[in-house]
């Protein structure tokens, strides 16, 4: 067999997986939310649907969160088998295809994302270098950029076609808040692409490894912060839900489906919410290197070949496990967010958005250009850490900034407080 | 063709995930039970009949925030190639980062010239 075949193979194989395991995570992570929340507000949560369907165990039943591992999937289930309701005089082309936009786009950005280290596979004699990640763009930051601005259209689409008022609200406000954080969330990346040189994830994270001290956030923590608040304004969640606010608009741009179309929105939600917890991670929080690396020694003995078939599974295992607990932990962050604050109003999102977060990213995009220009000299070839000196000058600057914005947003509020009395 | 490779699982996760979202969208309309009805059939307004289409009026301000978003974008597009350029190594003449910072500072003086007649002008107020 020809090189490039067996590498196509690679390929649909890592695809087949990596969409299989996000696919069978969000059920997972929808339990999680809604044990999570019961626990903030607090209520018990679901915690009967499950250990009767596993034999000896049913007098855990309601016991422990275990209780309702079932219940996500029970759920899924019911809204396969449920009658599709379709309204009088919807737009039937754009109303089909409104959740095929919004979900396809989802997934996309799980083929950047990178999971581990690679690893060595021995293939007929050939060794073949594999990246834990679907594929290595070189344009990957672009790439990620593009596909969450197309998600946009699935959600306009859908409040657009559905010929409902609540609809047609919740697409409209969905439409200008997304392109408003857009724009934020574009220009929040710049530092970190200024810094790496590179729209490569690969060259992103060799950037960020050998130790806590050389991940993003230290170097970018105006960048981080901006890109955070920016996801959960693009992820339509709480404080930023206005698209779909139950208590004004019905259930927003997905009021009129039902059954899998309406599925297909929720498990949108979900996938954007990992995949951009997997894309803030892999930014600025190191992706899948440890706080402490381990030293060379150690690397050289579990990253042996097995059998003279696999090579780097010790890495591997390490990288992912590091991966998962951060990700996770964003995903909680979401979760412990939605369950504390309240919803902003229209225009106080729109403020923030504009006039807050656009001219705090120029600013920081200005400042760290600044700064490199000063300390760094230009890249290597090969992505390896900057030194200290990068990290402190910019760190340094990322406070005064912080700082700066504490200052004047405070002498904001009481001007405006100062005008309602 | 050679760097087009690492696209092509981008066509197969597209092709995977547009298959998925159908087969699961048919079989489901193909399972699931089928009986409409005339008041079933009428979009949700909380219970009321409601009483016109729902092609109502929209605020102007919606088509201003993108026609801002469109400036921006396009600026953004340039700036994003500009950061990836700064420290490029191989530079094209000496000192090329100052050059570089200053010409960017050049251009995001004009930026925030707009940026600011357009608070002023009050495109950016909703209330």
């Amino acid at each position: 067999m020809s090189r490039l075949l067996i590498e196509n193979i690679i390929f649909a194989v890592k695809i087949v997986v990596i969409f299989g395991a996000v696919l069978t995570a969000v059920p997972f992570m929808v339990l999680l939310e809604r044990v999570l929340i019961a626990r903030i507000q607090q209520r018990v949560g679901p915690n009967r649907v499950g250990l009767d369907f596993i034999p000896g165990l049913g007098f855990l039943k309601g016991k422990f969160i275990i209780g309702g591992i079932l219940q996500a999937f029970i759920d899924g289930a019911k809204l396969f088998l449920k009658e599709e309701v379709r309204v009088r005089a919807v737009d039937p082309v754009l109303w089909r295809i409104a959740p095929l936009i919004t979900l396809v786009p989802a997934i996309m950005i799980l083929a950047i994302v990178p999971f581990g280290p690679p690893i060595g596979l021995n293939i007929f004699g050939d060794w073949y270098k594999i990246p834990l990640a679907i594929t290595d763009l070189e344009v990957g930051i672009l790439f990620y950029l593009a596909v969450t601005g197309v998600a946009v259209y699935g959600i306009v689409l859908a409040g657009y076609s559905s010929n409902s008022k609540y609809s047609l609200i919740g697409g409209i406000r969905s439409s200008a808040q997304m392109i408003s954080y857009e724009i934020a969330l574009s220009l929040s990346l710049v530092g970190v692409l200024l810094i790496a040189g590179s729209f490569s994830l690969s060259r992103l994270i060799g950037i960020q490894s050998e130790g806590v001290w050389n991940w993003n956030i230290w170097k970018q923590p105006i960048g981080a912060a901006l890109f955070l608040i920016a996801g959960f304004a693009e992820s339509n969640r709480l404080p930023f839900d206005l698209p779909e606010g139950e208590s004004e608009l019905g259930a927003g741009f997905h009021t009129e489906y039902s059954s899998m179309k309406f599925a297909m929105f929720f498990m949108a939600e979900y996938m954007n919410m990992f995949s951009y917890s997997a894309i803030l991670t892999t930014l600025f929080l190191g992706g899948f290197y440890g706080p402490i690396p381990l030293p060379a020694s150690v690397y050289a003995m579990i990253d042996q070949p097995i059998f003279g078939i696999v090579s780097g599974v010790g890495s591997a295992v390490i990288g992912v496990f590091w991966f998962s607990v951060k990700v996770f932990l964003l995903v909680c962050l979401f979760v412990w967010i939605r369950g504390t604050l309240p919803r902003f109003r229209y225009d106080q999102l729109m403020d923030l958005g504009w006039k807050v977060m656009l001219p705090a990213a120029l600013v920081n995009m200005v400042v760290t250009a600044a700064v490199i220009a000063l300390v760094a000299k230009p890249i290597s070839a090969a992505p390896t850490p900057d030194g200290p000196a990068l990290t402190i000058a910019l760190l340094v600057a990322g406070v005064v900034q912080v700082v700066a914005i504490d200052r004047i947003l405070t002498a904001r509020k009481r001007r405006i407080l100062g005008h309602a009395h | 063709m050679e760097y087009l490779h690492p696209y092509i699982p981008i066509l197969m996760i597209v092709v995977l995930a547009a298959a998925f979202a159908v087969v699961t969208i048919i079989a489901s309309a193909l399972i699931g039970p089928h009986r409409p009805g005339r008041v079933k059939a009428l979009p949700y307004e909380s219970g009321m009949v409601p009483f016109h289409e729902a092609n109502i009026r929209l605020p102007i301000k919606f088509y201003v925030v993108a026609l801002l978003f469109l400036l921006f974008d396009v600026e953004t597009v340039l700036i994003l190639t500009w950061a990836i350029a700064f420290r490029a190594p191989g530079a094209p003449m000496p000192g090329f980062q100052g050059y570089a910072f200053l010409v960017m500072l050049f251009f995001m003086i004009i930026l925030v010239i707009g940026l600011l007649y357009e608070w002023r002008k009050g495109a950016l107020k909703w209330t």
